[in-house]
Formats: structure tokens, C-alpha cells, sequence
């Protein structure tokens, strides 16, 4: 299998424990987001929509293409790629 | 025969000098004329179109001026001595089409040739930017570009503070900063913009009060308001940058819309936690097209899913770190140099302390970056967020 590692963002380390980078194994990114869902409870639904589509608010890449401009979740992954899941944040560090 | 007069009279041999009238010409042709009077001479009036480079200075600048060799070289001063000792020195860079303009600019005005009044730096400026001036990338021309721009921070909290400290240090001339709310203590362990006697009153005043006490000579343009769809084209009107420092969706997007809208380019941080993003959203950037915020981001998350740094808490260093960094960029879009982060979205983890990059791309379906014909009307952008950082205060 080939073995990756997901970066999560602060908003969603709450969810992972705390843990910044989790490796997981997949061999494309659904598989690996899958097994990062798998892993940790109500991680996957703030990645991805009901029909599984990524969304809107949420950016995925790996290493630093974005998955819109590769194949998607059926991006291919190969052994040591690093995922990032960058979500829209609004703050400027408000009152 | 004084040697000075002895060395001047060998330069007329050698040196090619032209009338004013001949110089005009040949700069209309495509001569570059330099007038190499000082600072004061040239507040005074100057030939249209000139570069303006100090003789103290003439040989180490030129080149960034001139690249080119074989270009014709005008040189000029006020009476056409100066000249010819300026021009024997370009000649011995390798400049081979030197010429020196007879009777300098003296000679120039009073043939009625077009004048212009270049901004020049005074003594006080020149002391102030002094380690600007020493960088060719900046220089007297870059520093008098920044002394006439126009910045507009949405946002005087915790990204706008350091951004419009580093700003007007920078000499950028006026700055703008839109921001309704009231200094709060809680703000004080970030927004260093204020100061702890002045809570409880408007942020852009204590913005101004801090600002000018830094630089007596800035420009503060004060908008104590929200913005909304019925007043952004008016407040962003004439800015040649707007700088997002704003802490809610619904501004950011309003943000985002109205830049594009304006073509103005659109320089955004946010902020969560420990982590913050960077980029320059800016379509119109002659050097390669890149996204737009709504490309990135289509849509906002849902509130629940978004919640503001005054519920999930913020480092307080980090907006310096981001607000920083996006003063970095406004500077290099000001002066047109370096790359910016158009089409390219840093990422900054505190706790990591890494700094990672990804590319970003324009989406070919955006309807507000991909518009042909009549922009779209701006939206309701409250409901659209649907009230993911209502409450909304502008910046952090
Ligand atoms: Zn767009």
C-alpha cells in the first residue's frame, strides 16, 4: 500500500486529536481521505459534501498542486506524497 | 588657464553637445535624457519625461536607468558644464552615443520647451528613507512612487496594525483604514496599533493618533463604518491597493468582489490559531493570470464550521507574522518589483514553523473573475455567508 501523509489544518485538529500530520495509506486520495475518515469520527464530512464531492470552502492538494488540477479524489498517489487540506479561514484576530 | 578650464575646453572636443531644441527630438525619437541637477534645482522644474539621477550618483544608477549602451544619452544640468564632465563619465561606462545638452535647462525653459514638476524628496524625506534610497530596487524615484500611492486596509485590528505600522514607515503617502469598531482591551495582545489608555475609543482615531506619531507626514483617511454592497466603490475608489485585514466571510468576499470589480488588487491574510494563509488576488496582474478569492473558496463554510478567532482564540504574534507579510507584498506591487504572490497561496504554521506554498488557479467558471460584459451585481453578502462571522467587525 502506498503510504502518505495528511496535513490538517488547526480548525480540524480538535478532531484528530490534535495531531498535525497522520499518515495514512491509500492508493489515490479518496482512498486516503478514506482512511483518515475511517480513523477519526466526523473528520471526513467537513472535507467532503454528501455525495462525496470536496467542498467549496475546503482546498485539497498534494504536494503543492490542488486537486482540481489534477484528477481529483482519484488523483493517484505515490509513496511518500504529502496531502494539504486548507479551508477557508475568515480571521484578521477579531475582538 | 586653469585646469578646470583647460579639462572643460578638451571635453568640448570630444563630447558631441546638442541644443535643447536638438535634444527634444532626439528624445522623441527615443533618446533618454538624464538631468543630473541636484534635488533642489530639480524641484525647481524639469525637462518632461526626464530621468532625473543625481551627478553624485550618475555612474552607479545608470545603468539600471539606461541597460542599454548604444541608446542615446542626453545629459543635461543647468548651464552645460556639469554636463560635460557627467557625460565623460557615462562615456567611460561604455555609453557610445553620449550627447550634452548646450546651456542645460536654463537654456531649455527659456526656449519654451515642456517643463514638468517632479516630486522630489525633501531633506527630512531623504534623511527618513534614507536606506531605501540606497537600494536601486527602491531608490529617489521608487521612494517618491510609495510617498504618492494610496493603500487601503480593511481593518485597523490585528493583520492592519502591523501592515499599516510597516506601511507608513515604508512612506507609503496615504493610507486608508476602514474599521467601526471601539479599542478593547482583549485587542491589546495583538492590534499593536493601540494602546491601553485609549480603549473605548474609535480604532481608526487610534490608528491615526499612532501612525502619525511614527511618521508626522502620512496621510490618514478614516472610514468608521462597515462596509457594505452600497458603499465599498465609493471607499475603494482611487486605492492602488486594498489590503484585507477583515475577520469575517461576508466582508472578505464584498473584499474580493469589489477589487475585482475595480481592478484593484486585492492583498489577503487570515488567520486561525497558529496558522495563517497569504496571497495576492489580483486577475488583472499584467505578469499572469491568477484566481480570485471566489476561485479558491466559492463558497464560505458554514458558521458552525468557521468560528471566529474570538471564540477559537489566535496567537497573538501570528498577525504580525501575516500582517507583515502582506505589507511585504502591497510594497512589491507598489513599486512593481519581485514576484508577487499572485496565483500562489502561502501558508504559515506557527507551531511547525514552516512556510509551505501552492500553486492556485483561476477557475474558468468563476463568474465574478471570468465576467464578460457586465460585471454581476454585488450580492447580499450576510445572507450568502449565511451568517458564518455575523457581528462582523471589521478586522481583527
Ligand atoms: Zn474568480
Amino acid at each position: 500500500m502506498t503510504e502518505t501523509t495528511v496535513r490538517i489544518p488547526t480548525p480540524l485538529r480538535p478532531l484528530t486529536d490534535g495531531a498535525a500530520d497522520v499518515v495514512v495509506e491509500g492508493s489515490d486520495v479518496a482512498a486516503a481521505l478514506g482512511a483518515l475518515g475511517a480513523r477519526y469520527t466526523g473528520l471526513l464530512e467537513r472535507v467532503l459534501d454528501e455525495d462525496g464531492a470536496l467542498r467549496p470552502f475546503v482546498n485539497v492538494f498534494v504536494g503543492s498542486t490542488n486537486l482540481r488540477e489534477l484528477d481529483g479524489l482519484r488523483t493517484e498517489l505515490r509513496e511518500g506524497d504529502v496531502i494539504s487540506i486548507l479551508p477557508a479561514v475568515a480571521g484578521g484576530g477579531p475582538a | 588657464m586653469r585646469a578646470s578650464d583647460q579639462r572643460l575646453a578638451e571635453l568640448r572636443e570630444t563630447i558631441p553637445e546638442v541644443t535643447p531644441a536638438e535634444a527634444r527630438a532626439l528624445q522623441e525619437q527615443g533618446a533618454a535624457l538624464i538631468d543630473v541637477r541636484e534635488p533642489d534645482e530639480v524641484a525647481q522644474g524639469s525637462p518632461a519625461g526626464a530621468e532625473r539621477l543625481v551627478r553624485g550618483f550618475l555612474e552607479l544608477r545608470i545603468e539600471d536607468a539606461v541597460p542599454d549602451k548604444d541608446r542615446t544619452v542626453l545629459v543635461m544640468c543647468a548651464g552645460g558644464v556639469r554636463s560635460l564632465f557627467a557625460a565623460e563619465g557615462l562615456r567611460q561606462l561604455g555609453y557610445s552615443a553620449v550627447r550634452s545638452v548646450l546651456g542645460g535647462f536654463n537654456r531649455w525653459k527659456e526656449d519654451g520647451l515642456p517643463v514638468e514638476h517632479p516630486r522630489v524628496l525633501d531633506a527630512g524625506e531623504r534623511e527618513r528613507f534614507g536606506r531605501h534610497l540606497l537600494m536601486p530596487e527602491v531608490g529617489e524615484q521608487g521612494q517618491v512612487k510609495l510617498l504618492e500611492s494610496r493603500v487601503l486596509l480593511v481593518g485597523a485590528g490585528g493583520l492592519g496594525s502591523p501592515a499599516a505600522l510597516y506601511l507608513a514607515a515604508a512612506g507609503v503617502g496615504t493610507l486608508g483604514l476602514v474599521d467601526d469598531d471601539v479599542v478593547e482591551r482583549s485587542n491589546l495582545q495583538r492590534q499593536i496599533l493601540h494602546t491601553d489608555d485609549r480603549v473605548g475609543t474609535p480604532k481608526v482615531a487610534s490608528a491615526e493618533l499612532t501612525l502619525k506619531a511614527l511618521v508626522p507626514g502620512v496621510t490618514i483617511e478614516s472610514y468608521e463604518l462597515r462596509l457594505d454592497s452600497g458603499n465599498v466603490d465609493e471607499v475603494f475608489a482611487g486605492y492602488d491597493v486594498v489590503l484585507d485585514g477583515s475577520d469575517n466571510f461576508p466582508t472578505r468576499y464584498l473584499v474580493n468582489d469589489a477589487c475585482v470589480k475595480l481592478d484593484i488588487p486585492n492583498v489577503h491574510g487570515s488567520i486561525y490559531r497558529f496558522e495563517g494563509q497569504v496571497s495576492v488576488f489580483w486577475p488583472g496582474y499584467p505578469g499572469r493570470r491568477g484566481p480570485c478569492y471566489r476561485c479558491l473558496y466559492p463558497a464560505p463554510p458554514p458558521p458552525e464550521l468557521a468560528p471566529s478567532c474570538a471564540e477559537a482564540g489566535v496567537l497573538g504574534v501570528l498577525p504580525g507574522v501575516v500582517g507583515t507579510l502582506e505589507a511585504v507584498e502591497v510594497i512589491k506591487l507598489l513599486l512593481g518589483i519581485g514576484d508577487p504572490l499572485v496565483g500562489r497561496l502561502l501558508h504559515f504554521d506557527a507551531l511547525a514553523q514552516r512556510f509551505s506554498e501552492y500553486a492556485i488557479e483561476p477557475n474558468p467558471e468563476c463568474a465574478w473573475c471570468h465576467a464578460e460584459g457586465e460585471f454581476p451585481e454585488y450580492v447580499d453578502y450576510q445572507s450568502f455567508c449565511s451568517s458564518a462571522g455575523v457581528g462582523a467587525k471589521a478586522a481583527g
